[in-house]
């Protein structure tokens, strides 16, 4: 019973000496250290708190967060859309009717994207897009927090043609389409004539 | 008619201080809380989050008052009531310095014993009247606990009275400082009336009031319901106790009345055993340190920071120790509190009639 109550004593006292000290070293706040710090470890005591969208902790540029697309040197293979493990690429294309462009690595552009959005709200930061991206134009970003009022502003969009612009490329393409159909008609005419 | 004006008047300003206590205790408790657990508390309302108590009490001023269907609606509107007035008029027998008492009753300490043991009614009646399973197993919890441990804290404190031979708190306040018509025994040997200051206080006085003292801060805690005896709230089985169906005023009047008794019982102790609002520091020769700081506004003063750091170490308890269980609760209560209390109160007879005598 004694020895119990001597326990109890000794504990408790040891548990309130341990509060009173972090109490005490509150007076110390945590520094604001990128993690390439070799310090970052360092500080062992003080308050931990980052005050967030006051203070941030600085990123490494390589940090691997939002996506962004460089739609210039996208070729819109379609490729990022299809292994998407959560879909929240959604892609689509117009046949362009002669060659666009070449890309900055060198590769000739023949699709225009109408369409090239990113749900942020389904992205799971996966990475799995930047990998087969064959021209690397989807990139990931050190940018992490963005947050709306709307869902669907979380939508990202990356496509740089207008509503009128696609129509025309589409109008443009069914031309062509219905230019080929009928020279293909023609000759087979001509062939049947013969 | 004049003295109803000062009636009026006297329990305004209690009123005001327990609401302002209550949120300078608020604050300060989450605070303590933070920095002790590595983290910064409110720091958003005002400077250093200062004005978070304040912006908290204006939310729950504008909350709807909610009553439960199925509650029994008569004793679910008295109770947060009946709660809180049982602590504030717990008040009106504290003296804050010499002469400055709201009423000098010759039975002051029974007196605030009674009325507080009335809270336990209250929340009973919360318990009760809520018809919730969780508010009725922590308002028999809180009982069962308050009633139990207001043995020890009353026997804790006779100790304390059979020394001073009065229960009136203003009377026990003079016989521990320079200001005392009797002779002062520093442990029973040295007169100290002339020097005063700390050397005064009961717990000097006799140094077995030190360990009643102790006695009385454990069972004092269990009585405002702290952790770590606080399991008739027990967020982690009991949602939160008594208090699980109130919201709004009605809530913030039983938070309210928690605060103030946690001054209460610090300041009943302050009273008892430390000195009350005499000052901490003793006549030197010819320097009149007790003298100097003898005084309706260095009484106040004194009396206020004495508890103020009473209150502040049962807040650092509680965000030390974890919850006893029930039946730790009751047999740490009725085996060590309670033979202890009784042991003192058998050292204060005996110092009585031979050390002081």
């Amino acid at each position: 019973m004694n020895s119990a109550l001597l326990n109890v004593i000794k504990t408790v006292g040891k548990g309130l000496r341990l509060t009173l000290g972090h109490f005490f070293a509150a007076s110390e706040s945590r520094k604001v250290k990128p993690v390439m710090d070799n310090n970052y470890f360092a500080q062992d005591s003080g308050t931990t708190t980052i005050q967030y969208p006051h203070q941030k902790l600085p990123l490494p540029e390589v940090g691997r967060y939002q996506l962004d697309v460089e739609i210039d040197d996208c070729i819109v293979c379609d490729l990022c859309a299809k292994i998407c493990p959560v879909d929240c690429i959604e892609i689509e294309s117009i046949k362009a009717t002669e060659a666009i462009g070449k890309t900055s690595d060198g590769t000739t552009k023949r699709l225009y994207a109408a369409k090239f959005d990113i749900d942020m709200a389904k992205c799971m930061y996966c990475g799995l897009c930047t990998v087969v991206c064959p021209t690397e134009c989807i990139i990931m970003t050190d940018q992490y927090d963005r947050s709306t009022l709307k869902l669907n502003e979380m939508i990202y969009k990356f496509s740089d043609m207008t509503q009128a612009e696609a129509e025309e490329k589409r109008i443009a393409l069914e031309k062509l389409n219905a230019e080929r159909l009928a020279a293909k008609e023609a000759a087979m005419q001509s062939t049947k004539d013969k | 008619m004049n003295f109803y004006l000062t009636y009026v008047l006297v329990a305004t300003a209690l009123f005001a201080f327990t609401a302002l206590f209550t949120l300078f205790a608020l604050y300060s408790e989450r605070k303590i809380s933070a920095f002790i657990q590595d983290r910064l508390g409110p720091m958003e309302v005002g400077k250093y989050g200062s004005l978070q108590a304040f912006a908290d009490i204006l939310k729950m001023l504008q909350k709807e008052f909610i009553i439960p269907s199925a509650a029994d609606k008569i004793l679910f509107t008295l109770a947060p009531i009946v709660i809180f007035v049982s602590v504030y008029l717990g008040f009106a027998a504290l003296p804050w310095a010499p002469d400055v008492i709201p009423s000098s009753l010759n039975l002051g300490i029974f007196y605030i014993f009674a009325i507080l043991s009335m809270e336990t009614i209250g929340i009973l009646m919360a318990g009760w009247g809520s018809n919730n399973k969780y508010a009725l197993l922590g308002s028999m919890r809180s009982v069962a606990q308050m009633v139990s441990y207001e043995i020890p804290a009353a026997i804790a404190l006779i100790s304390a009275v059979m020394i001073s031979q009065s229960l009136n708190m203003q009377e026990i306040s003079i016989k521990q400082g320079i200001l005392s018509p009797e002779r002062i025994l520093f442990l029973g040997v040295w007169d100290v009336k002339a020097i005063g200051g700390f050397l005064a206080w009961s717990i000097f006085q006799a140094p077995h009031l030190i360990i009643a003292y102790v006695i009385y801060f454990i069972a004092s805690l269990a009585e405002c319901n702290r952790a770590p005896f606080d399991i008739p709230e027990a967020e982690s089985e009991l949602v939160a106790g008594f208090h699980v169906e109130y919201s709004g005023l009605r809530f913030a009047f039983i938070f309210l009345a928690e605060y103030s008794m946690m001054f209460l019982v610090g300041m009943i102790g302050v009273i008892l055993f430390l000195g009350g609002w005499n000052s901490p520091v003793p006549n030197i020769g010819s320097i009149k340190l007790a003298a100097w700081t003898t005084g309706i506004g260095w009484g106040i003063f004194w009396i206020v920071v004495k508890t103020l750091i009473v209150v502040a170490v049962q807040i650092w308890i509680r965000w030390t120790l974890p919850r006893l269980r029930v039946d730790q609760l009751m047999s740490f209560c009725w085996k060590v509190l309670t033979p202890l209390a009784f042991l003192c109160m058998l050292i204060s007879g005996v110092w009585r009639l031979t050390m002081m005598s």
